[in-house]
């Protein structure tokens, strides 16, 4: 190989290295988000953690938002819409999901809260939105979903100061694989 | 620069008729199985007019709709570009495509085959004493493909895109509307209209980079190198690392749109706002990616009308390398409404802000280097003079729109658009008519009219302040970007915008006679023809150069200066 065509092959490769990087960057963001909670995504916790969080006195307001993708048949909405919950412990909200359609319909919810930067404190132990939900026709659910907020939060100067934190699902239909 | 013309007595007389290196092929394989890096750098220089011809006319109607406030001349223009009745939301949809095309085409079709494919296969291997580019045919190709994309994004407004014919999505391409909010095939088209103009311009990286480090003529080390062949070697590097970003961006959206994947659709786990994020990260370099070229025909220029070599050469050749690094750190800049928390927006904040240091060297170089020299008004000057004072304009109000808290209110107005018009439009394309008149000359073999180009570069300046200007005060006040109509309060302002914009368009007129008056009129040109200022190894050759140049290597000797 001569000198011309070895540059060309190796700047090559930094192409088809940065096209690969592009594509990796799916995943590498999915984990980026689940791990800081960047753009509001919130953290997922067992029990054995959620056991060991401590109760502070502080009261903070938790506003709750359900809503459907437009060719979802669904009615979906929060149980109730605000809650003051103490910071640091678990507390459930319920959702309640109705098929309105004749035919059983599966959905899948995706999930953040604003501000966004408090989706790192916004911890789940349990979550319908964990796993995908099918509805029969007609049936109507009541989907829970068990939460704390973490005490960090008020160590943190942009988290510290708000009041209200929204927590919102979208629920959206199942894309079947491949379609 | 240290590259000096005396140093090299070319065996290439103003008249020489050797045919054994100047015997060109027929037409048809000389222009369309091209492999000369002179005639390929022409049929660039001709597409990229062409392209910007139909972008600026895309403005045109624009404008005229901008007019005044309310809706006058879309209707008329959807029912005439549709062939049939058009309804309502069709004609908005044609404003969408028309934004889109404007975009796309002065990006893709117009700055990046003139800068790169025009005057840098022109110019770079001149320019370090090469015979032609390493790839010849490669080059052929890059070309090629670079026409086939264009065709690719005029079809796209040929078939059904979504609410009517074309692709309506802003040059951005953002999902989700370029994914289940664009049914049809014009998303499609346009998308694989970018798939093959990156794919051309990747493959042109590839070509210059090898060419620079490779053929380089004996004695020409980089650190000799003109400053505008560090400028493409920079650019291509930037070109390389981020156009497959890119690349990969649109064929996920391409798969989401056609194949059931889900990278941008929450309803799948995936998410529109890693698009933004991609696209910013080709598409920061992509700005950089334009204007770094014209800042290497802006430092040859000045340094010739200064009869100086230019101030500070390695600072000016490290400072467009710092430049091209620090670009690729800045993308979420244009995302800061997207939610970003404080301490990232204070990131980006900063780091942008640090790009106004590499580039105060370069524009305080430029002036250094005139200062002191002798300095001489010709045309190509004048537009580089007109260059830096546009440049800086933008760059100015670029610091301003660096601020995350700031852009949160001015995000997405006039005044954002002002700032990129003010780089790009008038920064890049000024630059672009200052390396046309500086080379046009040594490229053709004809002098063009000093006097109709000083004449288009005053009639230029005012038209295109006249247009952009006032575009500061319309986002200051709130008018949003991509809309055919507003209120009544922004009147003013758009009016005068209008007015501007058929003044420009006379320039453009003058440029067009100015070749005209060149190919029918114009003397013969010499070849140093700017005289003693000019230093570069191309002017030891003829003009036009002979059709293979350099079959014997010039040496360049080291003078021991910068």
């Amino acid at each position: 190989m001569n000198r011309n065509a070895r540059t060309a092959v190796s700047v090559g490769m930094l192409a088809v290295g940065m096209l690969a990087l592009g594509y990796a960057s799916v995943p590498l963001y999915r984990i980026f988000c689940q791990v800081t909670g960047f753009n509001g995504t919130t953290q997922r916790v067992d029990e054995a953690q959620a056991a060991t969080v401590i109760p502070t006195g502080k009261q903070i307001s938790i506003r709750f938002d359900g809503n459907v993708d437009p060719d979802l048949p669904w009615n979906f909405r929060p149980e109730q819409t605000t809650d003051r919950v103490t910071i640091g412990a678990r507390d459930m909200a319920v959702f309640l999901a109705k098929n309105t359609s004749d035919h059983p319909v599966t959905g899948v919810a995706s999930f953040n809260v604003e501000p966004e930067y408090t989706g790192k404190y916004f911890n789940k132990i349990q979550c319908f939105c964990f796993s995908e939900q099918t509805l029969q026709p007609g049936e109507e659910v009541r989907m829970p979903v068990l939460y704390y907020v973490d005490p960090e939060l008020l160590k943190d100067d942009d988290a510290k100061a708000v009041e209200q934190i929204t927590l919102s699902y979208t629920f959206h239909r199942k894309v079947e694989e491949g379609s | 620069m240290a590259t000096t013309a005396d140093t090299f007595q070319a065996h290439a007389e103003p008249h020489d008729h050797d045919h054994d290196h100047d015997h060109k092929p027929a037409f048809f394989a000389r222009w369309f199985m091209s492999t000369n890096h002179k005639d390929i750098g022409t049929m660039y220089l001709i597409f990229a007019i062409f392209a910007g011809v139909i972008g600026g006319a895309i403005s045109g109607i624009m404008r005229l709709e901008l007019a005044e406030p309310g809706i006058q001349y879309l209707q008329w223009w959807a029912n005439f570009l549709g062939g049939k009745e058009a309804t309502f939301d069709e004609a908005l949809h044609l404003w969408n495509v028309l934004i889109t095309a404007h975009g796309l085409i002065m990006v893709f079709f117009l700055v990046m085959p003139a800068v790169i494919g025009g005057f840098g296969n022109w110019f770079v291997p001149l320019m370090i004493g090469a015979p032609d580019m390493a790839f010849p045919r490669m080059n052929n190709i890059s070309f090629w493909l670079t026409v086939a994309g264009f065709i690719s994004l005029m079809a796209s407004s040929l078939v059904p895109g979504g609410t009517g014919q074309g692709a309506g999505v802003g040059w951005t391409v953002y999902a989700p509307l370029s994914t289940y909010g664009s049914q049809g095939p014009a998303m499609d088209f346009a998308i694989f209209s970018l798939h093959l103009a990156g794919a051309g311009s990747i493959l042109g990286a590839i070509n210059f980079i090898t060419t620079i480090f490779n053929m380089r003529a004996p004695g020409m080390t980089l650190h000799k190198m003109p400053l505008f062949v560090w400028s493409v070697l920079v650019t291509a590097f930037l070109l390389l690392l981020a156009l497959p970003v890119l690349a990969a961006a649109i064929t996920m959206l391409l798969t989401d749109r056609n194949f059931g994947t889900t990278f941008f659709d929450p309803a799948g786990g995936g998410d529109p706002v890693l698009y933004q994020h991609l696209f910013w990260f080709f598409g920061h370099p992509e700005v950089y990616i334009m204007i770094l070229p014209a800042f290497g025909i802006i430092s040859q220029i000045i340094a010739t009308f200064s009869k100086k070599p230019v101030f500070g050469y390695l600072g000016m050749a490290y400072a467009m390398v710092a430049i091209g690094v620090v670009g690729f750190i800045v993308w979420a800049h244009h995302m800061y409404t997207t939610g970003l928390s404080v301490d990232t927006k204070m990131y980006f904040t900063a780091a942008t802000m640090v790009i106004a240091v590499p580039t105060g060297v370069k524009i305080f170089s430029w002036i250094a280097t005139m200062w002191g020299g002798s300095l001489e008004f010709k045309s190509p000057m004048v537009w580089a003079i007109g260059f830096i004072f546009l440049f800086t304009v933008g760059g100015v109000t670029g610091v301003v729109l660096a601020n995350g808290g700031v852009d949160d209110n001015l995000h997405d107005t006039y005044y954002v658009v002002a700032h990129f018009h003010y780089v790009l439009s008038l920064g890049a394309v000024t630059a672009l008519f200052a390396g046309f008149y500086y080379w046009f000359p040594k490229m053709s073999g004809r002098m063009h009219s000093e006097f109709l180009s000083h004449l288009q570069f005053w009639v230029f300046f005012v038209g295109v302040n006249l247009i952009f200007f006032p575009m500061h005060f319309l986002g200051l006040q709130g008018m949003p970007r991509r809309y055919p109509d507003y209120t009544a309060a922004y009147a003013h302002w758009n009016e005068v915008a209008t007015f501007g914009y058929q003044i420009m368009a006379v320039s453009v007129g003058l440029f067009f006679l100015n070749v005209i008056y060149a190919f029918t009129m114009g003397r013969k040109a010499e070849g140093n023809y700017w005289g003693e200022g000019a230093t570069t190894l191309e002017w030891t050759l003829s003009s036009p150069p002979p059709f293979h140049q350099y079959e014997t290597l010039p040496v360049i000797e080291d003078k021991g200066h910068h």
